[in-house]
């Protein structure tokens, strides 16, 4: 009987824990699932300013919390996403759109890594035309045991 | 000549790393650039702090500059900012305005009655609303408004003795010079 009480007594306590981490994931009344769905997936293409290196889906920071809210408030308004993330570039820069749009001054950033690649696509290519250029002369001179010698690296 | 590309090549990165060292450390890397610098400042309208029932809009403080500071009593730099802004605020030249961010009204008087009040105009927005409008997202932030109703300085972060000399007080001196 002892041990009946005391499980069910852990049994309410672990249901309470449960409702108060339900709590915290403040559920918003979404009226579809596909509306909630695209709030999932705007939410997780912008930048929490305060963490700086979460979502504001992921980030339970309370200013994400506050722009979430205001992220569901603008699509209850009928905004687009490229208005609500138009709204929050606005207020907040660029900073906070994880993929930054291609513009001038983020053309480094774009093309940066392509440029570093041609620069030393061109290298090895000088490297390699100088390194043929200069054994094959000796190639016919040299003798087969040269040869593999040479062949070392 | 060639042996020495791969070592040109080398100082060459090693200034790239040596200038992402030194680039980073001379600013605040969590300080997001605020795209309302040199815009007018966003529209609100907030209840005083001690008197709920008046409001102050942004049309209601136009004609004169101000510093916005934005704190709360839950935010610890914020105390660690005040005895710097208090001890500045008679000599600034513009008129300082609190804006108590996302705070229990009785938390908020409860701090400036332990940490002194050198605001001449303080408003209060609990929800944190209309700071979305003016980007906040962390407190202390502080804006300087001019006599047009345009943000031409913010700072992220507590007001500093160096920030106060470096940055605020030559932003004051640049406003235009209009009658105060």
């Amino acid at each position: 009987m002892r041990a009946l009480l005391r499980s069910l007594l852990l049994a309410t306590l672990l249901l309470c824990a449960g409702a108060a981490l339900a709590q915290a994931i403040e559920p918003l009344p979404f009226k579809d699932h596909a509306e909630e769905v695209r709030y999932q997936h705007l939410t997780a293409q912008l930048r929490c300013p305060m963490c700086q290196n979460e979502t504001l889906a992921d980030s339970n920071a309370p200013i994400a919390r506050d722009l979430r809210n205001q992220i569901f408030q603008l699509m209850q308004h009928g905004q687009t996403d490229a208005q609500i993330k138009q709204y929050l570039v606005d207020r907040y820069s660029e900073f906070v759109l994880y993929d930054p749009p291609v513009a001038r001054n983020t053309w480094l950033l774009w093309f940066g890594p392509l440029l570093i690649l041609l620069v030393g696509a061109a290298a090895v290519v000088a490297t390699i035309r100088k390194r043929s250029r200069s054994v094959t002369p000796s190639m016919s001179a040299a003798t087969p045991t040269a040869l593999d010698e040479g062949d070392d690296w | 000549m060639s042996r020495l590309i791969p070592f040109i090549g080398f100082l060459l990165l090693a200034g790239l790393l040596g200038f992402g060292i030194w680039w980073n450390t001379g600013h605040d890397q969590t300080a997001i650039p605020s795209p309302l610098i040199n815009k007018p400042a966003p529209d609100f309208k907030l209840p005083l702090l001690y008197e709920p029932t008046q409001t102050v809009t942004r049309e209601s403080l136009l004609g004169k500059p101000y510093l916005l500071n934005v704190f709360a009593s839950w935010c610890i730099e914020c105390g660690v900012e005040h005895p710097v802004l208090q001890a500045a605020a008679p000599t600034l030249g513009v008129a300082l305005v609190g804006y108590n961010y996302k705070d229990a009204p009785d938390d908020a008087k409860a701090w400036l009655a332990t940490h002194g009040n050198p605001y001449s105009l303080l408003m209060a927005d609990t929800s944190g609303q209309t700071a979305i409008d003016f980007g906040v997202y962390a407190a202390p932030e502080s804006f300087l408004v001019d006599a047009h109703g345009v943000i031409r300085y913010k700072h992220i972060g507590p007001i500093t003795p160096e920030v106060l000399d470096n940055e605020l007080k030559p932003a004051i001196a640049a406003l235009p010079q209009e009658p105060r």
